[in-house]
């Protein structure tokens, strides 16, 4: 079951500097195949298998796509999100380093689907290893004729741009994205007016992850409906998901949905370094939330996850073992948010400091009670007030720490 | 801001309370038209929405999360909740964590019961809180005549930052820094005055709190009016008659020319004039000068030169075009020069005892008086400006229940002023003024009808032409300086089709000014023109040109307009001012 592979088919596979080498194993067939049909099929089969955006917010695709279409508006964009901030989380950074060409075509068709003239990629500033070869793919297709005008003969025209990020977490945010796309400096602004409405230069524009486009030219050539036949009713196809911590081998492992987190992380990834127990797994990143060991027989799905107090999130996993307390961890998750917030709004701004301070006293051992619920209460208002996700979403992971680990939080959390 | 309503009606309940509102509109002015006043703070009905601070967090049902009143939309159907307990929650918490992060020294702000976080902390009855403070003492930025600000009490909600890019279109405050470390600060934390700003003082008419204010100098007044050897003569400014009745719970546009006039009296000064007479005392300059320009070929268009912060704009931006700058001081200046040569003499006291203090709308004037060049033998023309903003504190220190107070009038012999000299408070009203005088000097006929109603009200950028006979003069009027760099850039380019151009600094002229009352709206501004532009027209005096002491002043004193004596008086020069600039000794 774990020998399926559907976005790493491509690994290795191909010489990634070479778009002669990608179109040898069948490159560009998918957006030959694609230009032929017409987008509604195309976004029909996307929603058929139920993918849900791979950054963490698992919106559902097919209906992104289609409601992109449906915009009016003139220079659409399409934006592929390779901002991939979330801690724990390497698995586009995967994609991009073995199989940018299959992203790209990815991006062509959803140009394409959603009649858009333009993309971007919009990379973390970390990943400055792989810009030159996704210039010379985007450079590659170009020539070829993928990009460019009058694509295919079909009349449509697209180019990609690459652009890197300044290394702020928060703009893997939509709004600040394309904010830093434009030059400004990566803050969330609200919504309305929503990014498919307007969103880079004012323009409509149709966001995406890099796992989510790179599903998109696999399953257009996936005849014998390999993908739809993985995963439960509500969680299809396969998922790449990255673990990391105290494991023996971390790693991104393309998974079908329904596998045990217990074979993820003592299969794939190892095992616990020498055997020691689990004292928390904390999947999506440090936005997302936590579990104890008793969730190691939780089928990986979206539905199971939630149901065991969690979620997919971006698909990072991190394993940490009994050396590390849960205080320590939450001081270190917390230390990351302080830093990562934009500071426009109160919640999140103010929020962030004041539990980190909180969490400092427990561990000097001088929190009282009267601590602990205000920093319940903040983290909560933090959840409900926040400007942008990731105030809603910055104490995910001490919100369910208190509910999985009670006694770490009485008598005011002293050690 | 409204932006596009439509007919379209919808219906929502608030609290279980019907309401029916156009689409378009947000929760915020939904609650409001059923008496609920949701709290907010960066929320501005002038400003772009920022939905920063989340004190306007709403329940909305079938909403996992609370929504912000400010900026979401209402639906049909669409069911608020704006007192409930996580709603309650959340606003006291966001108020807890806005003060754990705010100098609380209330009692010696300069905004002390007029601060909107104040107001706001006690309505929710925010008695403790016990989140530590974590705010950064910094000392207050006091570098330039004009702007302090105190980074210590801004609580970052952005709406300074929002009047200075979008309504002045400079950005000299921006946010730097991120996280808890974020700050409105200006490009490399310089001192104002060394970036592009230029003191119009917009940002403290928009801030909520005492971040931001505008250098107090009532202190050196009060001195001045307790020192018996001193002869202190106050001027005001023509739109601070029709701002300084909101202070006093009047409604807004309230002319109270007469118990400003008393106030003054009773605050002690020797004599209280009109900055009406300096402004006939310009157009008199200013407009001498633009009919010698239009006879001799000289450079046009022609640009007004009396607001502080066009002035300090242009000289910062466009310093290579400061030929089409009318070389006439500021009304305030032009009586400032005056009141230290004319008056002494007239009146018989010593120049070196005479203390001129002018009451302005505006927080660059501040910065104007203290040039060099408004000034000589080493004294100031104008030794103390004050805003509007410090007349208030003073009436209030004194303790003068300013409703109930007799009108007066103002003193002889620079208190007289024509209703074209009050309109210089309302964009396109020197424009006016000068046309009514230039018209009747040029053409030597009378003015068929005297307003000129092209000029007038609140557009961006207005256009006229208007008929001297011989020839035809175009003229535009411009306020703000977004706009004002859209008719510079056409002078720039050498495309300006206009031969006078009037530009203001601040939104709807000096009405709108940077040193108005806290609350001043565009609503409120345009009340406030309407109330110039009424005092106008209830003056049998409406032409410059006909105000007996300006007759007076050039017979005895001035002769002609462009006089020499006139010009070494009344007319100034530019500079090129690159950033970064310092005030020496400021």
């Amino acid at each position: 079951m774990n020998d399926i592979k559907f976005l790493t088919k491509n690994f290795g596979k191909y010489d990634t500097n070479s778009i002669g080498s990608y179109m040898n194993i069948g490159g560009f067939e998918a957006l030959r195949k694609a230009v032929n049909m017409d987008p509604k099929e195309i976004t029909d089969l996307i929603a058929s298998v139920k993918i849900k955006g791979r950054g963490g917010a698992e919106y559902d695709l097919g209906r992104k796509w289609s409601q992109a279409r449906e915009v009016k508006g003139e220079n659409k964009i399409i934006i592929c999100n390779a901002d991939e901030g979330e801690t724990t989380t390497f698995k586009d950074r995967v994609l991009l380093k073995n199989d940018p060409f299959n992203l790209i075509e990815a991006m062509i068709i959803a140009g394409y689907v959603v009649g858009a003239t333009e993309g971007f990629i919009y990379m973390r500033a970390e990943y400055f290893c792989y810009r030159a070869t996704i210039l010379a793919a985007i450079r590659q297709a170009k020539n070829y004729g993928f990009l460019g005008t009058n694509i295919l003969g079909k009349g449509f025209d697209f180019n990609i741009k690459l652009y890197s990020g300044a290394g702020a977490y928060v703009c893997g945010e939509g709004t600040a994205l394309i904010r830093s796309i434009e030059g400004k400096a990566g803050r969330p602004r609200m919504k309305p007016p929503f990014i498919k409405q307007s969103g880079a230069f004012s323009r409509p524009t149709c966001l995406n992850n890099v796992e989510s486009l790179s599903i998109v030219p696999h399953l257009l050539l996936d005849t014998e409906s390999v993908y739809a036949s993985c995963g439960t009713e509500n969680s299809v196809g396969t998922k790449l998901v990255s673990v990391a911590g105290n494991v023996n081998c971390p790693g991104t492992f393309e998974i079908p949905f329904g596998t045990p987190v217990r074979e993820i992380i003592y299969n794939l990834a190892g095992g616990v370094q020498k055997d020691r127990k689990i004292r928390l797994i904390q999947f999506g990143g440090a936005s997302g939330k936590v579990a104890d060991d008793s969730i190691l027989d939780t089928p990986y799905t979206y539905e199971d996850l939630r149901a065991a107090g969690v979620m997919v999130g971006s698909g990072g996993i991190l394993v940490i073992d009994e050396r590390t307390s849960v205080l320590d961890f939450l001081r270190m998750n917390q230390e990351f948010f302080s830093e990562e917030s934009c500071g426009q709004c109160t919640p999140c701004r103010e929020g962030n400091l004041h539990i980190k301070i909180i969490l400092d006293k427990m561990a000097e051992g001088t929190a009282t009670k009267v601590d602990i619920r205000l920093m319940k209460k903040i983290a909560k208002v933090m959840s409900m007030s926040s400007l942008c996700g990731l105030g809603e979403t910055a104490q995910n992971t001490l919100l369910s720490a208190m509910q999985i680990f009670p006694e770490v939080f009485e008598a005011g959390g002293a050690k | 801001m409204s932006e596009t309503m439509s007919n379209e009606m919808v219906h929502l309940t608030i609290n279980n309370i019907p309401v029916e509102v156009p689409k378009g509109t947000k929760i915020l002015q939904a609650a409001q038209r059923i008496g609920i006043d949701i709290p907010h703070l960066c929320y501005h009905e002038d400003q772009r929405i920022k939905a920063h601070c989340r004190l306007c967090s709403v329940e909305v049902k079938g909403k996992r999360r609370l929504l912000a009143a400010c900026s979401t939309e209402v639906w049909e159907g669409m069911e608020v909740l704006t007192d409930t307990p996580i709603v309650r929650d959340t606003q006291v918490a966001i108020l807890q964590l806005m003060l754990a992060n705010h100098n609380k020294d209330c009692l010696s702000c300069p905004r002390n019961q007029n601060c909107d976080l104040q107001r706001l902390c006690s309505r929710f009855n925010i008695l403790e809180s016990h989140l530590p403070s974590v705010v950064k003492m910094e000392p207050r930025i006091s570098t330039n005549p004009s702007i302090v600000r105190d980074p210590s009490k801004c609580i970052r909600c952005g709406r300074c930052v929002r009047a200075c890019k979008d309504v002045q279109g400079i950005s000299a405050l921006t946010y730097a820094y991120r996280s808890s470390d974020i700050t409105v600060t200006t490009a490399y934390n310089k001192p104002m005055e060394a970036t592009d700003c230029i003191l119009c003082g917009q940002c403290s008419l928009v801030c909520p709190t005492g971040a931001i204010v505008e250098k107090d100098d009532t202190d050196a007044v009060l001195d001045a009016l307790q020192d018996p050897s001193k002869h202190v003569i106050v001027q005001v400014a023509p739109a601070v008659r029709v701002a300084l009745g909101d202070a006093f719970g009047m409604e807004p546009g309230e002319i109270v020319t007469g118990q400003m006039v008393t106030a003054l009296k009773l605050l002690g000064f020797d004599k209280v004039f009109d900055t009406n007479f300096g402004a006939d005392l310009t157009i008199m300059e200013e407009g001498s000068e633009f009919l010698h320009r239009l006879k001799n070929g000289g450079v046009l268009p022609m640009i007004t030169s009396c607001s502080p912060g066009w002035v300090n704009y242009l000289e910062k931006n466009f310093s290579d075009f400061s030929k089409h700058l009318s070389t006439a001081k500021s009304p305030m200046s032009m009586f400032g020069a005056i009141a230290k040569t004319y008056y002494p003499e007239k009146a018989g006291v010593d120049v070196k005892d005479v203390v001129t203090v002018s009451i302005m709308p505006c927080t660059a004037k501040k910065f104007e008086a203290s040039r060099p060049e408004m000034g000589r033998n080493g004294m100031r023309d104008v030794d103390i400006v004050l805003t509007t903003r410090e007349l208030i504190k003073l009436i209030k220190y004194v303790g003068i229940s300013f409703q109930n107070l007799p009108e007066s009038d103002f003193d002889s012999p620079l208190g007289t002023g024509s209703g074209a000299g009050a309109i210089f408070g309302a964009t396109g009203g020197v424009m006016e003024a000068a046309l009514r005088t230039v018209y009747e000097k040029f053409t030597g006929k009378t003015l068929p009808r005297l307003e000129f109603e092209d000029v007038r009200g609140f557009q961006g950028i207005k256009e006229a032409e208007v008929d001297l006979g011989e020839r035809k003069v175009k003229v535009a009027i411009a306020h703000t300086l977004k706009n004002a760099r859209i008719i510079m850039e056409q002078v720039k380019k050498g495309q300006s089709p206009y031969d006078f151009i009037e530009i203001m600094a601040c939104p709807g002229g000096c009405i709108g000014g940077g040193g108005q009352p806290i609350g001043t709206t565009n609503a409120i501004r345009k009340k406030r023109m309407e109330a110039l532009y009424r005092i106008d027209r209830e003056l049998p005096l409406r032409k410059s040109h006909e105000n007996p002491e300006i007759i007076t002043l050039y017979k005895e004193f001035l002769g002609e307009p462009l006089s020499e004596k006139a010009h070494e008086l009344l007319h100034t020069h530019y500079h090129k001012v690159d950033p970064p600039y310092c005030f020496e000794g400021a």
